[in-house]
């Protein structure tokens, strides 16, 4: 019998769990800790230990220090590591306030139902896995193992995957894909045969002309990127921003284009008018390497910068003039591909104009451009083979976003709701490491997934929304209390970073390697995982690459030697693209074969009414995600996020500054809290503009609680991309609500 | 339009929104140390001119309010630190750059100064007074001897407790309305000013109240004077002085400060003595309060405002 | 030997991390800061200007918090930084008042504290938290009278300013404009 999960939003704590589980859980639960010593060795006695940062994605390597207590003081960053070049951004300097932060979660929560009322209460560890391996089992009896997905943004992704394939299911989803990067991932791999992963392959600090389209670097603290920009400027690098907001990076610009919201498109097409129809374009580079030029300069004639000002309201002066600054330093030239580019639903072909653009300008695997990222191949412990799924999510597509090359967290989301002719529907859920409340939009047809699931399980470190709604709620530890398995990401020299634990884990939390073993025990499923600690694991696979466990933990970072020479196409070399022409594809072949334009066109979008403004969000620098909200030294930092209103709004509605206000979007959702204004030039009079991650609606997050408005909560209108089924979550609208006060909601 | 916004969340109690690092400690010790030096300083100087026994009250008996004064100043200053068990670090040196240091040594010369002073006249305050030990019956007989030698350094100490309490504000310069010369004058006058009014209060001799109901009367006209040239200084000035100026022209202290101070505080006082001077009967009272209250208030709000007043942001 | 630093606010994304970093190194409790970020924004949409500064104390040659401190706690140390000596300070907060900067605050413990430069670890050749943490790296550090070393060769040149220069209080960080 299925019951309707309530939010359970007051202290998890139940009475009947606390008399009687409650003390007599956690001693047994510690002393399985100590039975099972050897998961965790760590070395307290080092003054510091190396560590990869958890807090974003990029993933920095650094040096956790103790002081003479051992207790953590603070985090600074390895000198060896091309990530981050010594120096950590705010949020990884700020890492140790997810440590020290007394909300986090301490204990395994099961959801119980008592006299009516859900809540949860206290269990071990074994309870907990003991649950979870039931479900899942009956679960595989009843619609397959197919009907589990795992949604992951933290490292403990690879060991719930590992189980999750192990079990029969490869519905793993990042919401990084669909919800921000898909559509340039699709856009350059049908471009250049290559998507762009992470961190990005952008040559900024050697490039002369960095172009950004609505990304807000400075703001976003993409950490390699920021510093690259900045050794650029040294340089005496110019940067065109194009964004309807005065961004950090604008007030840097040679150029800032304050485009009209919607409309970037037709900027990119008018750019690519003038650099043919001037003869702008790298004629050798294109004559070698691209197909479909012809096609491309008959397609752009329309788009004139004449007819861009009337779309865009830049001038055609100005287009031009950034059209031949961009040119006139090509190749080192960067039209950046951005990260989050999930807008307005046609973000694929958008993000084809800014590759083809790159293409002309001959920047893709030129120095200043993009270069030719190399990834350590570190092998991994031959496993038996993982058992073939039947079907998985793109089975409940329907057909569409086949040239999606990741899964779809949305598209898992949508899968988990029946639907008539669907024969196939996810059942369960495992979420590690994203709040997905905050995260998917249309947060209406999230709950509705989740009702419709026999079986959630929420890992966090910290009480987020998501875990409200979890029947099992897994503590996870930080990752300064864990080891991990080693970060291999792709760069201009391959490195490798080990992540071993500072401190021993804080309460009753776990690192997530060893609850994915757990769970295997109780799902029979332990041959997949040979290695009882982690240690072990990690010391064969960097045997395997010349090093050891014991060199890693005394450098923290190793660089490894490219294999190929190939850091930028030599002149003149003859290369071969990843695409269904064998050459950059200006005239994308495999987006016409699935029906989509083969060039991109320009389609307008739609505006706010009278009275309503586009909600637009973005990044601070001092905060990640809804992540880092409760993190006691960052929200010293910033503590709520503020409605950028331009003062002839400000003034039309009779706000100030530091005035609390209520919003309201298009579909009528109202947010939850009232949110402060902040009267500035710096938004255009038909936007509001506010940063991502506030507005916590869980009570357990004493810090940050009530603070702030959740612009996930007012994204209700999803504007699909047909292409790969990103979201596009742009096309909100909100109005002022300044009637409500704050007792009444 | 101009933002200038701290973006990094900086909120240090006591500093931010706007600095408050004194509360009520600070103007209270200035307003106890103020009336003490005009109760001295009056002392002093009819001592000095061998006035003694026409303004008996001045010399013998109001003087008795100084070291109480200053006794509560000093534990109001106490209060005021943050760091309170290192207090005694005060007196293990002198920093002449300093108005604290000065002041902090000041108070250790006034202080016993009115006690003994006191101590000296005792027996016409209370006619029964007994001592009860020869050795202080001695060293009273010493003091008294050389009265005269002690006067002339009251007169001097007091003086300089009485600018002093003006010149510690002024000496921040950080503090756009502090940073005036006439601060110094303007609160010695008031300190006088206070502590005429405090003899008139207590005296019996009508050619004592009258007297120094003229000396109150002149130094009211000094201090309004002052104020009014203060402001002249402070418009003329940079902008950020301009700005401490509109606080009090326009501002949030604007109300307190033309009614409580100038007004009840001193023209109205100056009118009613005026009055009394001319022949009418005013209940006694009524101006001395009035004084009194003025010249706290000229403390409080000088010190709140001046913290209110800044050079950046 | 005379201690100053540059900030080049050209470079200055705002992110913070100086101040996190601040926090971390000198245990500065949460809830108090011993350097901000300040933005400055002028104009009208879309013609606009802005100034991103990271402040501290300023460590001036010519300090009103050193003159005015009553115990002699506020003191000159080693290249002209201005340190409070933890237990002479009796928390009367004359230095705080006399600050046009607005640098020190109340320490919970009672004592006045503020920037040090760092001095614990530029003894040992090291450079202040906030300069080493930089991700734009546009912070510089060095003796002003070593003319190789990196402030002086950063300020011979690009134009600088200080803040309120009027105040005389000859500070030493300047802001590269």
């Amino acid at each position: 019998m299925k019951s309707r999960r309530q939010f359970i939003k007051i202290s998890s704590l139940s009475t009947a769990g606390l008399i009687f589980g409650g003390g007599l859980l956690e001693s047994f639960a510690n002393s399985l800790v100590k039975d099972n010593k050897s998961y965790f060795k760590g070395p307290y006695d080092f003054t510091r230990t190396p560590t990869y940062c958890e807090v974003c994605f990029w993933k920095c390597a650094g040096w956790v220090y103790k002081d003479e207590n051992g207790r953590i003081k603070k985090i600074i960053g390895n000198d060896l590591d091309p990530n981050c070049n010594g120096r950590f951004c705010p949020r990884g300097t700020g890492g140790v306030g997810m440590y020290y932060d007394e909300d986090r979660l301490k204990t395994p929560l099961i959801r119980k139902e008592i006299d009516g009322n859900q809540t949860y209460v206290e269990a071990s560890w074994d309870e907990a896995f003991e649950f979870i391996a039931t479900k899942m089992k009956q679960i595989k009896k009843e619609h397959g193992p197919e009907s589990t997905a795992l949604f992951t943004h933290g490292s403990g992704g690879k060991y719930f995957g590992k189980l999750l394939k192990a079990f029969g299911s490869n519905n793993i989803a990042a919401p990084s894909y669909a919800q921000c990067r898909g559509p340039r991932e699709v856009a350059f791999i049908s471009t250049f045969g290559q998507g762009i992963n992470s961190p990005e392959n952008t040559d900024i600090r050697d490039t002369k002309c960095l172009v950004l389209i609505g990304s807000h670097l400075g703001e976003n603290m993409h950490n390699g990127q920021v510093q690259e920009m900045s050794d650029a400027i040294d340089k005496g690098a110019n940067i065109i921003t194009v964004d309807p907001r005065f961004s950090t990076v604008a007030g840097k610009s040679k150029h800032w284009l304050p485009i009209k919201p919607a409309t970037d498109n037709a900027l990119l097409l008018a750019w690519m008018n003038v650099i043919i129809n001037e003869g702008l374009y790298d004629k050798e580079y294109v004559e070698k390497y691209t197909f479909g030029f012809d096609q491309l300069k008959d397609h752009i004639q329309r788009y004139t910068p004449e007819w861009a000002y009337g779309v865009t309201t830049i001038k055609p002066q100005q287009i031009r003039e950034t059209a031949r600054e961009m040119a006139n330093a090509a190749p080192a030239v960067i039209v950046h591909p951005g990260r989050h580019v999930t807008w307005y639903g046609d973000d694929t072909q958008r993000l084809r104009a800014v590759a083809i653009l790159n293409a002309l300008l001959g920047s893709w695997g030129r120095r200043g451009g993009f270069y030719n990222p190399e990834k350590a191949e570190v092998p991994h412990y031959k496993l038996p083979a993982f058992p073939k799924p039947k079907k998985n999510w793109r089975d409940a597509m329907d057909g569409k976003y086949n040239l999606a090359d990741l899964a779809l967290a949305s598209g898992v989301c949508d899968a988990s709701i029946p639907g008539p002719d669907m024969d196939y529907a996810i059942k369960a859920w495992i979420v590690n490491g994203t709040n997905l409340i905050n995260t998917l939009p249309d947060q209406k047809k999230t709950i509705q997934a989740i009702q419709e699931l026999d079986l959630i399980a929420v890992v966090d470190t910290m009480p987020m929304e998501i875990t409200g709604y979890a029947d099992v709620v897994l503590p996870e530890c930080t990752y300064l209390e864990r080891y991990d398995a080693l970060r291999i990401s792709q760069g201009r020299e391959p490195s490798i970073a080990l992540r071993m634990p500072a401190v021993d884990p804080l309460y009753n939390t776990k690192p997530a390697y060893w609850m994915a073993r757990e769970l295997a025990k109780k799902l029979d499923l332990l041959d997949y995982f040979p290695f009882e600690n982690i240690e072990e694991e990690i010391d064969w696979e960097l045997k395997q690459v010349g090093t050891s466990l014991e060199e890693m933990q005394r450098v923290g970072v190793k660089k490894l030697e490219r294999e190929f020479d190939d850091l930028y196409f030599a002149d003149g070399e003859d290369v071969e693209f990843n695409t269904n022409t064998g050459k950059i594809e200006l005239y994308s072949t495999a987006l016409e074969e699935e029906g989509f334009d083969p060039m991109p066109v320009y389609t307008p979008h739609p505006e706010p009414e009278e009275g309503f403004y586009r909600l637009i969000y973005g990044r601070a620098p001092m905060h990640t995600f809804s992540r880092t909200a409760n993190n006691p030294n960052l929200t010293d930092l910033m503590d709520e996020n503020t409605c950028w209103v331009n003062p002839k709004v400000a003034k039309e509605w009779d706000l100030s500054s530091g005035q609390y206000v209520y919003l309201e979007n298009q579909d009528g959702v109202i947010s939850e809290f009232p949110i402060k204004v902040r009267v500035t030039e710096r938004i255009r009079f038909d936007s509001i503009y506010m940063v991502h991650g506030f507005g916590h609606a869980d009570k357990r997050m004493k810090r940050c609680f009530g603070k702030g408005v959740s612009d996930t909560q007012l994204i209700t209108n999803v504007m699909t991309d047909p292409i790969m089924g990103g979201t596009g979550m742009r096309g909100n609208f909100v109005t002022f609500r300044t009637d409500i006060k704050k007792s009444e909601v | 339009m101009r933002e200038e916004i701290i973006v990094s969340g900086r909120n240090n109690p006591l500093i931010d929104p706007q600095l408050h690092v004194w509360h009520w400690e600070i103007p209270t010790y200035l307003f106890l140390g103020g009336l003490a030096a005009g109760l001295m300083f009056f002392a002093a100087l009819y001592t000095i001119r061998n006035k003694e026994n026409e303004y008996k009250t001045a010399v013998k008996i109001a003087p008795i309010i100084a070291p109480i004064a200053l006794v509560l100043g000093l534990i109001a200053l106490f209060l005021d630190l943050h760091h309170k068990l290192y207090f005694w670090r005060l007196y293990t040196t002198i920093r002449l750059e300093s108005p604290m240091s000065w002041g902090a040594w000041t108070l250790m010369v006034v202080t016993p100064l009115s006690i003994i002073w006191t101590a000296i006249h005792m027996k016409d305050i209370f006619p029964k007074w007994n001592w009860k030990f020869d050795v202080i019956e001695e060293l009273i007989e010493f003091f008294k001897k050389h009265k005269k030698t002690l006067a002339w350094i009251m007169l001097i100490s007091s003086a300089i407790l009485g600018i002093y309490t003006g010149i510690l504000f002024s000496a921040f310069n950080a503090r756009p309305l502090w940073n005036t010369s006439i601060l110094g004058p303007l609160f010695l006058a008031s300190g006088l000013s206070a502590g005429a009014a405090v003899v008139i209060w207590m005296s019996k001799n009508h050619l004592e109240r009258k007297r120094f109901a003229q000396l109150d009367l002149m130094i009211i006209g000094i201090e309004l004077f002052l104020i009014i040239h203060m402001f002249m200084g402070f418009l003329a000035s940079t902008q950020v002085q301009i700005d401490a100026a509109n606080l009090f022209l326009g501002g949030a202290y604007t109300a307190p400060f033309w009614i409580f101070v100038v007004f009840l505080g001193m023209i109205v006082p100056a009118i009613l003595e005026g009055m009394e001077l001319k022949g009418f009967k005013i209940p006694v009272a009524i101006p001395v309060v009035l004084v009194l209250f003025g010249s706290v208030m000229l403390r409080f709000i000088i010190a709140y405002a001046g913290q209110a007043s800044r050079w950046l942001y | 030997m005379r201690y100053a630093m540059a900030i080049d606010t050209k470079k200055c994304v705002g992110c913070s991390d100086c101040v996190v970093a601040c926090q971390t190194e000198n245990d500065v409790p949460i809830g108090y800061c011993r350097d901000w970020v300040v933005e400055v924004m002028d104009g009208t949409y879309p013609q606009l200007e802005m100034e991103l500064r990271s402040e501290r104390c300023n460590h001036c040659e010519n300090s009103p918090c050193v003159r005015c401190c009553p115990t002699g706690a506020s003191h000159y140390s080693e290249g002209g930084t201005v340190l409070v000596t933890k237990n002479e300070c009796i928390g009367c907060s004359a230095c705080i008042t006399s600050c046009p900067y607005d640098a020190r605050f109340v320490h919970p413990e009672g004592y006045v504290d503020k920037c040090t430069f760092c001095l614990h670890r530029v003894k040992k050749g090291m450079q202040p938290a906030c300069v080493a943490v930089c991700p734009t790296k546009c912070m510089y550090f060095g003796d002003l009278d070593d003319p190789r070393s990196e402030v002086s060769q950063i300020l011979k040149k690009r134009k600088y300013k200080t803040l309120i220069p009027e105040a005389g209080t000859k500070p030493h960080l300047y802001f590269l404009i």
